[in-house]
């Protein structure tokens, strides 16, 4: 296995760029192209900004970006839109309507990313982040965010305590 | 709900018509492509039954679509993808933006995923032409209309009709399809039906095998209800033949008096003993349910998957089994019994009341609307109050069951000042809650006692006034008080039923939580028993996920009767849950598990796991005996048989050396016994009900050297003839191996034995090499870090 150096100093030239495939592409400053590769967040929920570290396609990480503002503003771009590909953990703005108290209920929400429905199978797919902020799991494994219990509407915050 | 059904709903009836023009289009194909178009528009959703007519050429057909259902930026937005004879087209909107791609030798189509998103994305060559993501509640439809692509493209490109396959496989697990069924059986949509709220009948199913005694319960207290109605009754006479003659200067007739006393003390014994047999014969039978219950519910979770247990916490279900069940059984036996005792009692009375005087009966009975009404609306708040008092509760135990078991580490990293905190915290919690329903709680008792009062306030002024009109005697006031003084300490008393029925009512819910999950590893339906078992395992297109992670992929695998496979891969490269899957433990979410040419799903699960023998890197030893351990796969083991397992699982002799030998009693856990001494024992373990199939998970990880080679010689014993997977960080200890497979991120990437894959020097050569010069810190530190953390936190 050879050993790749992390690059952890952000004035180090590397650049991200897209292959005509359309994946990710990182040029290192050693000349070293790697295809395929991915960005993942270390904390995506308590400090989504901090710590980004790009994997190869085998997942091993490359590189560490301590912050994504230290780097240059094509790179930046390239990135975001790839997160933006990949992460999905929709944040729950407003709970319109729950089918039944009882589990498995179906959930109609509006999230950050348009209406959806969710399957709760069980109460304890609710996870308890922080006092305020609520991770739920629905029955295809997709993780919806509740980020501050305080900001929803009354009425969410009514449905949803009937869970908690 | 709704929309995903419907979901569901189009995918079957796509499904079905699919199969139906598969042929259309096969014998149109023939005809030159002329295809009647009508009746294809009916299996797509209605919105978009526009947007495709606009788009299609008239004589289009439609072979396969597929709704997607977010944008290139992970927006929920519902598209089309529709698979014509000739193209693909994209409809993104109903109103415009079509994509449409011709079909041409270069195209073609692959699906992903990744944390809960799919991908299918089109290349031509190398170049990606478009990503379209879904999540993966559709993935078996994608993959489905991603066969029909690649099928239809393929004759495109060769002129061909598409040749339908002899052998139908269920597109998601991958089993064989009968031909008159298109449906898999295994693979039957999931019921996402909630229990009904009305929980506490649903204990009815627990009752009924007790009926009679119920019903003669039932009749004692009808009985015992009526004889504490008579004393109220005699006090009329009393009153007006007896006293009220007396103040009126007749004598007192004595022989009259000792009659209605006698009346009065016989009426009292007899609603004393046929309560106390009422009691006794009720409380009998609620005992026996809640034992029920609680067993039922045990056995229910001992058959739940490991994926059940792998979400739930051990506080939660402790209590649930535990608290719960004997709380709908005191619920049972007392308040119920009270409840119904009141009602009946209430009832009587009212009837009683009526026949001596129906005003004086009517002014009576007024407080009862009001606190009926009372009840209703505090009984809401109350039942989510209860629920949420539940959850706090399990809460307080979870830290329990966390902190208990894991008191080790606790102690080392000298946290106990955190754990108190937290155990504070959640006592906190369970305070706040109870202080929000005792608020409403404590309010409501005195609310009734103040109705009552005010209604014995409206007998007494109403009661005098008829008195004053002469249209009841002083006996028939005296006598109505008796009664309504009984009457609405019953009341106040039927009040609490509220709080407590709800209570039992929510922990009836939380119990039949439980007994209503269905295991994600169900039991077959039409069960294939196997006789002769030879141990040939065929993994055909294996797919699992944890959740949303994606951890086998498409793995197959054949492994053959005796052979020996060595299972090796860096860590978390998916290992152990190949075991867990080839135990069953879980069930592949994609391609299928045969064993001896039966898929796994067949086979009854008690039935197929006996014929495996597994030897895990932590053995885990029940409280008691060595000997009751080393039996715990067959119990009805003799002596000879159990000590001949550990002679040959090399245990026998550390045995003796302990001081009472094979009674010698293990703790908690295997408390006692050095690890290689609990992994020797769980060797035996295996050894005694001799398995066809064996499975070694790490079993020799984490001893000395020493050790390691007194299991080795026991593995060896063990391994002889049987269909062996063993895994192993040493590599050299899979020297017997007949073929080693190297799994990398859940995919197998070589085969081979030790010779041929050094040769190839590929991934294996890479492992072999890392660990002779023993510096490839991923493989054994890294590792054996994982299993001291796994293991602390197991313990
Ligand atoms: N219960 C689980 N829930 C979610 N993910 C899991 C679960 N068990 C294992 N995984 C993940 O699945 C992957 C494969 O795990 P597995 O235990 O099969 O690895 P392994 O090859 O046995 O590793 P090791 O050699 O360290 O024992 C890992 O990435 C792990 O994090
Ligand atoms: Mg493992």
């Amino acid at each position: 296995m050879e050993q790749i150096p992390l690059i952890t100093d952000q004035k180090a030239p590397f650049a991200l760029t897209r292959n005509a495939g359309g994946q990710l592409q990182l040029n290192t400053a050693d000349g070293t192209i790697h295809d395929g590769v991915y960005p993942v967040r270390a904390f995506p929920i308590s400090a989504a900004d901090e710590g980004l570290s790009v994997m190869s396609a085998d997942s091993h990480e490359l590189l560490w970006i301590e912050r994504l503002s230290d780097l240059d503003k094509d790179s930046q771009k390239h990135l975001a839109a790839e997160l933006a590909q990949r992460e999905f953990m929709p944040e729950i703005q407003s709970i319109h309507q729950v089918s039944s108290f009882a589990t498995p209920s179906t959930w109609q929400v509006t999230t950050d990313r348009g209406d959806a429905d969710l399957v709760l199978k069980a109460e304890d797919h609710i996870r308890r982040l922080t006092q305020t902020s609520l991770l739920i799991t629905d029955g295809h494994g997709i993780n919806f965010l509740i980020r501050d219990l305080e900001q929803l509407d009354k009425q969410s915050r009514k449905l949803l305590d009937r869970f908690l | 709900m709704r929309s995903r059904h419907t979901v569901e709903v189009y995918q079957k009836a796509r499904h079905n018509c699919l199969s139906a023009l598969w042929i259309v289009v096969h014998s149109a194909a023939v005809n030159n492509k002329i295809l009647p178009s009508s009746p294809i528009y009916q299996v797509l959703p209605s919105h978009w039954i526009a947007a495709a007519q606009s788009q299609l050429q008239h004589n289009e057909p439609i072979i396969a679509w597929l709704e997607i259902n977010l944008d290139p930026l992970l927006h929920f937005k519902k598209q089309l993808l529709v698979l014509s004879a000739e193209r693909l087209l994209h409809i993104s909107d109903p109103q415009v933006a079509v994509v449409s791609y011709p079909f041409q030798a270069n195209l073609h189509c692959q699906h992903h995923d990744h944390a809960g998103v799919g991908s299918l994305e089109l290349f031509d060559g190398e170049i990606r032409l478009a990503r379209w993501n879904y999540t993966l509640a559709h993935d078996a439809a994608v993959a489905r209309f991603n066969k029909q692509f690649t099928l239809q493209l393929a004759s495109f490109v060769s002129g061909e009709p598409i040749a339908t396959e002899d052998v139908q496989y269920c597109p998601n697990c991958q089993t064989e399809l009968t031909a008159d069924t298109l449906e898999c059986a295994h693979c039957d949509g999931e019921i996402d039906k909630p229990p009904s709220t009305w929980t506490l009948l649903r204990l009815w199913r627990f009752a009924k095998p007790y009926q009679w005694q119920l019903l003669g319960g039932f009749l004692l207290m009808l009985a015992s209800t009526a004889a504490t109605l008579v004393p109220p009754y005699l006090t009329i006479p009393l009153m007006d033949k007896v006293l009220i003659p007396y103040q009126n200067g007749a004598p007192i007739d004595y022989g009259m008096v000792s009659l209605l006393l006698a009346g009065l003390l016989g009426s009292a014994l007899l609603a004393w003993s046929l309560g106390w047999a009422r009691t006794y014969i009720l409380a009998l039978v609620s005992e026996r349910i809640g034992a029920d219950l609680r067993t039922i519910t045990y056995e229910h979770l001992l058959r739940l998957s490991l994926e059940y247990f792998g979400g739930k916490r051990t506080g939660d279900l402790m209590s649930r089994i535990g608290s719960e069940s004997d709380r709908i059984c005191v619920f049972l036996s007392l308040h119920l019994l009270d409840f119904a005792t009141d009602v009946l009692m209430i009832l009587m009375t009212a009837a009683i009341l009526i026949s001596i005087n129906a005003k004086l009966a009517l002014i009576t009975l007024l407080p009862l609307p009001f606190i009926a009404w009372m009840i209703h609306i505090v009984r809401d708040r109350l039942r989510t109050g209860f629920e949420k008092i539940d959850r706090v509760w399990s809460q307080v135990s979870n830290v329990l069951a966390d902190t208990i078991p894991g008191i080790r580490v606790v102690k080392a990293f000298a946290q106990e000042g955190r754990e108190a905190l937290r155990f504070r915290e959640a006592n906190q919690h369970n305070l706040i809650v109870n202080d929000r329903i005792n608020k409403i709680w404590s309010l409501f008792s005195p609310s009734v006692t103040l109705l009552t009062e005010i209604g014995l306030l409206l007998v007494w002024a109403f009661g005098i006034w008829q008195v004053a009109h002469n249209e009841i005697s002083v006996g028939v006031l005296t006598a109505f008080l008796a009664y309504i003084s009984r009457f609405y300490t019953r009341l106040d008393s039927m009040s609490r039923i509220v709080s407590v029925t709800q209570k039992a009512a929510s922990g009836a819910k939380r119990i039949f939580d439980i007994l209503d999950h269905v295991s994600s590893v169900p039991e077959p339906s039409n069960p294939v028993h196997l006789d002769h078992v030879s141990g040939r395992i065929e993994i055909r297109g294996a797919g699992f996920r944890y959740g949303n992670r994606s951890v086998i992929k498409d793995l197959n695998l054949v492994i053959e009767p005796g052979e020996m496979i060595g299972l090796v891969g860096h860590s978390g490269s998916g290992k152990s849950t190949m075991v867990n899957l080839m135990c069953r433990f879980y069930d592949v979410s994609a391609g299928s598990i045969s064993l001896d040419g039966v898929n796994i799903r067949s086979i009854p699960i008690s039935e197929y796991r006996r014929n495996i023998g597994l030897v895990l890197q932590e053995p885990f030893l029940f409280f008691g005996s060595i000997a009751e351990n080393i039996a715990y796969g067959k119990p009805e083991a003799t002596r000879g048989e159990i000590v001949a397992a550990a002679r040959a699982a090399h245990a026998h002799e550390f045995i003796l050396r302990l001081p009472h030998g094979y009674d010698s009693l293990v703790g908690e856990r295997g408390h006692g016994l050095s690890g290689g001494e609990r992994q020797r024992i769980s060797i035996a373990r295996a050894l005694l009900i001799d398995p066809r199939i064996l499975i070694l998970d790490e079993a020799t990880a984490s001893v000395d050297t020493e050790t390691e080679k007194e299991i080795q010689k026991a593995l060896d014993n063990l391994v002889h003839g049987r269909t062996t997977i063993a895994i192993a960080h040493r590599l050299s200890t899979l020297h017997k191996a007949n073929r080693l497979v190297v799994l990398d991120q859940g995919q197998i990437v070589e085969v081979g034995n030790h010779d041929e894959l050094m040769a190839r020097e590929g991934a294996y050569y890479r492992l072999y090499q890392a660990q002779a010069r023993n510096v490839d810190a991923d493989l054994d530190d890294l590792s054996s870090a994982h299993h001291i953390i796994d293991k602390e936190l197991s313990e």
